[in-house]
């Protein structure tokens, strides 16, 4: 499924809904996450899951072609942990 | 980091703002939203939503673990799991921090 089938579901469901609406509702919800993560919070959706930032320490990497050593900054990486109930039906519970 | 937490409710409320429909009815979109979404991924199919990322299944297979307190085998029951994998936009939107 990719966003804009999720968009048609939605306004199939909702006749009563302008499509540009369906549109602003859906982006507007990927939007607030981002964001959220990008000031550093959490998102937690109780049954979904968590939408979360992780810290990466700096690090020295290597470059696998050369072998040449390079500084790796700290940076903050994007993380999901799956609802308990997604989970479940994921397996059939 | 602000370490402030999100809900459904925030959610809702962006969509209030934004959108301008009832509270009641922004959070019934923010359900089915999610709900959808789930749905999908349990029949299988991976959700791709473009410049936020995809979230897949993925099927593991049976494996014996252990304890780690007494160090006791257990058997670990196939299964599957989800992932997510971040979009590059919210990857570069993520990476300098807080502060960045």
């Amino acid at each position: 499924m990719i966003r804009s089938e999720l968009i048609q579901k939605i306004a199939e469901e909702n006749p009563h809904l302008f499509q540009r609406d369906v549109e602003k509702i859906v982006n507007t919800i990927f939007e607030e996450i981002t964001n959220a993560m990008a000031r550093g919070d959490r998102v937690e959706l109780r049954g979904f899951g968590a939408f979360s930032v992780k810290k990466r320490e700096a690090r020295i990497g290597r470059n696998p072609r050369t072998g040449e050593t390079v500084p790796v900054e700290e940076k903050y990486v994007p993380f999901f942990k799956t609802g308990k109930l997604l989970r479940d039906r994921l397996n059939g519970k | 980091m602000s370490d402030k937490t999100l809900t459904r409710m925030d959610l809702s409320e962006a969509i209030f703002r934004e959108v301008g429909l009832s509270r009641n009815d922004s959070s019934q979109l923010v359900e089915s939203v999610l709900q959808h979404m789930s749905d999908a991924l349990v029949s299988g199919e991976q959700v791709k939503i473009s410049s936020f990322g995809t979230f897949s299944v993925r099927e593991k297979s049976a494996r014996v673990g252990r304890n780690p307190k007494t160090g006791e085998e257990v058997p670990i029951n196939p299964r599957r799991v989800l992932t997510f994998r971040p979009s590059h936009l919210m990857k570069d939107r993520v990476a300098s921090g807080p502060e960045g």
